[in-house]
């Protein structure tokens, strides 16, 4: 393999292994919040030690979390320079404001509240406490905030100028809100709401398969199954919204996921099939006749761009087609075991959830890590279907890569990847672990005394 | 006399702002770095102390790298490319060592204890390698990237010391934070560490200029030799400082234990500036200037607005995080 694709790998191992963990600690961040705001609101009654319990035992999860994605984050920042300088040097002038603006606003509120968010107990006021822990929330959802506004002016640019091959800018407003920025932002939220919300309940149901859910387990995974089974339609409504926006802006990235090889009338609707790029058709394929058409543009006999309209212009077909279906595929499960779990949950609003039918804790076990899946399997869509460019349409990936020997990019990706497989089944590990020793919190002690110089 | 504009202000502004964000990182960050290579030496009892005593810091910390190499990737794009594409595998293994450190932190808590020694190995070790490639980067970027014998055996002569001068910060850090036994521990630790960073220290003030022929014409001329000499003598007077403190009890007994963590951020604040010093009005040494690097004014008059109001609000939230975890450290427990 040459640099360029070991480098586009490494970046790839790089951005999967990170976006991992945001996923879950952007949105996790607003489920502790909501305990916390619970046990606040229930002080004073059985129910409060519940949501303590349900705080206690997510806020470890969340800085365990919360520490994987700074690291690999730390890895993300030094990418650039190290494999893609080219990138910078060429569109510096806009992802950088961007990006600073994330490390200024969202990083640091992030990093620096964390410590009192997470070990602040007895040393702040309540008060302090909360405001910390909403700054944690505020911060991750900002963070997400911008770069997912770079990402997106990545795929639709917008507000800039071209300078002796530099892009320049001309309208910041333009720029931060970019025609795909609404949609995507709202997708990655809804995402993380749904990668959290199917952690969640996915550990809650092995600690009562185990014997160790606590009435916290019980709070969590009720909260849990209520939110994803009303974000997950949203979601599918949002991805539809999503798409069609594409379709608008980045016809060539639709044309790959639908496998449309050749522009046509009433273009069916491919479900499944071996993608055969050299022949361009689309082997075994299952269609629905004028399907694609009709989904994509709301009439069975529209004409929809195909892939030969943009030679040497257009992603790899099979990634794009594929991880297409993958999410597709997954984000209608989630909805199947979302509304089945909520209605068996509030058909037994008693306490005894431990008589749960096993076989919904246990599907709803091998839900936990779905999210990521589905969120891993989006990402691909929409990045390798920008290739085979960095900026979409104007500046290509192979122009940003540092000339590197090849045996070093290797090098270093074997190492990454070594580390990243390591780590994250040490992560799924020491979550399992936890789930099956669950502790519980430590009786909340006297009121702090104000903090003091000694 | 050319008139201060916009575009000459600008660069050296964020040069100033990136300069300041990786002293803080040095400081802050190699406080925890120093805990953390000292952690082999002590009890399993004290090193949960060690690690209580920067738990609540060390991703803070490490946002101020991100934070200049920030500055660096968005205000200087030329450089960053030139810098981190020539320092590609020293980045990687830090990135593998700040990795490995970050989980191990947490994970030697939370997975099951016949795993916590191995965590804590790792800790250890993360932070040795962090703390060696970042003086193997440091010591390449004051050379200019020199391939030659010289500049590897001064890339190599700063990754040496670097963990010496690391580990003084944190037996600093852990004589302020702890008491008893673990801190007179500290303070013996500190002991050992000292003569070598000292030694290190003087030879590579005597080295830079010798590799580096700008930087020999910036220090070696009259009268600027005079007004630089109280740069070395006050680092001389910092030292003897420590090494004073280190070897009385009664003193750290009294209260004045701080000395020998504020005297070893002193080194570290007048090296800095002595490097500042010699590397104006260059970004990569005798290659490109803070101008040639920076990207176009209106960016950085964008992003300059917004460093104006999040900078000194995140300085002050760090003063109080200091705060409310100050005084002697105590077991962390999560929870409301």
């Amino acid at each position: 393999m040459d640099t360029f694709m070991l480098s586009r790998l490494q970046f790839a191992a790089n951005i999967s292994f990170h976006i991992l963990f945001p996923t879950i600690t952007i949105a996790l961040c607003w489920f502790l919040v909501f305990f916390r705001l619970r046990h606040d609101a229930t002080r004073g009654t059985p129910a409060a030690a519940g949501w303590e319990q349900a705080y206690y035992f997510w806020t470890k999860v969340f800085a365990l979390t919360f520490a994987m994605g700074v690291v690999s984050g730390i890895t993300m920042s030094f990418q650039f320079g190290t494999n893609w300088p080219g990138f910078m040097e060429h569109a510096g002038n806009i992802a950088g404001p961007l990006l600073g603006y994330e490390v200024l606003s969202a990083f640091f509120l992030e990093a620096t509240f964390l410590g009192i968010m997470l070990f602040g107990r007895g040393r702040v006021s309540d008060r302090v406490h909360l405001v910390a822990t909403l700054m944690v929330a505020f911060g991750t959802t900002l963070s997400a905030f911008w770069i997912l506004s770079l990402n997106s002016w990545m795929q639709t640019p917008a507000g800039y100028e071209i300078i002796d091959g530099k892009f320049h800018a001309v309208d910041w407003l333009a720029i931060v809100f970019n025609p795909s920025f609404p949609y995507r932002l709202g997708h990655k939220l809804l995402a993380s709401a749904l990668t959290a919300g199917f952690l969640i309940a996915g550990v809650s149901a092995w600690q009562l398969l185990k014997g160790t859910a606590t009435e916290g387990t019980r709070k969590a995974l009720r909260t849990a199954i209520t939110a994803v089974a009303l974000v997950i339609p949203l979601q599918i409504f949002m991805g539809d919204l999503h798409g069609l926006n594409t379709l608008q802006h980045q016809p060539a990235k639709i044309a790959a996921i639908e496998g449309i090889w050749h522009t046509e009338k009433g273009a069916p609707l491919t479900l499944f099939g071996w993608p055969n790029e050299k022949e361009s058709r689309t082997d075994y394929a299952l269609q629905i006749p004028k399907g694609a058409s009709l989904i994509l543009a709301h009439d069975a006999d529209a004409e929809l761009k195909g892939l030969n309209e943009f030679p040497g212009a257009h992603p790899p077909v099979a990634p794009v087609f594929w991880g297409f279906r993958v999410m597709v595929g997954l984000g209608l499960l989630m909805l199947a075991v979302a509304w089945v779990a909520a209605w068996v949950l509030y058909r037994r609003r008693a306490h005894d959830l431990a008589t749960l039918p096993r076989p919904l804790l246990y599907t709803l076990v091998g839900m936990a890590f779905s999210g990521w899946v589905a969120t891993l399997a989006g990402w691909y869509v929409t990045e390798i279907g920008r290739q085979p460019y960095l900026v979409y349409g104007l500046f290509r990936t192979a122009d940003a890569v540092a000339p590197h020997a090849p045996a070093m990019v290797a090098g270093t990706l074997a190492a990454y990847l070594t580390v990243y497989v390591l780590l994250l089944t040490a992560y799924v590990g020491v979550i399992k672990y936890m789930a099956e020793h669950s502790t519980l919190p430590l009786p909340a002690v006297a009121p702090p005394a104000p903090a003091q110089a000694s | 006399m050319e008139t201060l504009t916009w575009a000459t202000a600008l660069p050296l502004i964020f040069m100033a702002i990136m300069g300041l964000a990786l002293l803080a990182y040095v400081i802050l960050d190699g406080y925890d770095l120093g805990v953390g290579m000292l952690l082999p030496f002590a009890t399993d009892a004290e090193k949960d102390v060690m690690v209580s005593s920067i738990g609540p810091f060390w991703d803070a910390n490490e946002t101020w790298l991100v934070l200049g190499i920030g500055v660096l990737l968005i205000c200087f794009p030329m450089a960053h490319g030139m810098v981190l594409s020539a320092l590609y595998l020293p980045v990687a293994v830090m990135l593998l060592g700040l990795v490995l450190r970050g989980v191990a932190f947490d994970f030697r808590v939370k997975a099951r204890d016949a795993h916590k020694a191995t965590w804590n190995r790792v800790f250890a070790a993360g932070s040795l390698v962090t703390t060696l490639s970042q003086g193997w980067m440091l010591g390449a970027y004051i050379t200019g990237f020199q391939r030659d014998l010289w500049g590897m055996l001064f890339a190599t002569g700063i990754a040496l010391t670097l963990p010496a001068a690391y580990a003084m910060l944190g037996v600093g850090w852990l004589i302020m934070k702890t008491d008893g036994e673990l801190q007179r521990k500290a303070a013996r630790w500190g002991q050992g560490a000292l003569w070598p960073m000292g030694f290190a220290l003087m030879g590579i003030s005597l080295a830079t200029p010798l590799v580096s022929r700008t930087v020999f014409d910036k220090w070696f001329v009259l009268p600027e030799l005079f007004a630089l000499l109280p740069i070395p003598l006050a680092c001389v007077a910092a030292f003897f400082a420590i090494r004073h403190v280190l070897a009385a009890p009664r003193v750290v007994a009294a209260g004045y234990g701080w000395i020998v963590f504020a005297a070893t951020v002193l080194i570290f604040v007048l090296a800095f500036f002595g490097l500042a010093y010699s590397i104006y009005p260059y970004i990569v040494i005798d290659r490109l200037t803070v101008w040639e690097a920076a990207s176009a004014t209106e960016s950085l008059a964008v992003i300059g607005v917004g460093v104006a109001i999040t900078l000194p609000a995140i300085i002050l939230y760090t003063i109080f995080m200091y705060r409310v975890f100050w005084g002697k450290a105590r077991e962390l427990t999560y929870g409301l």
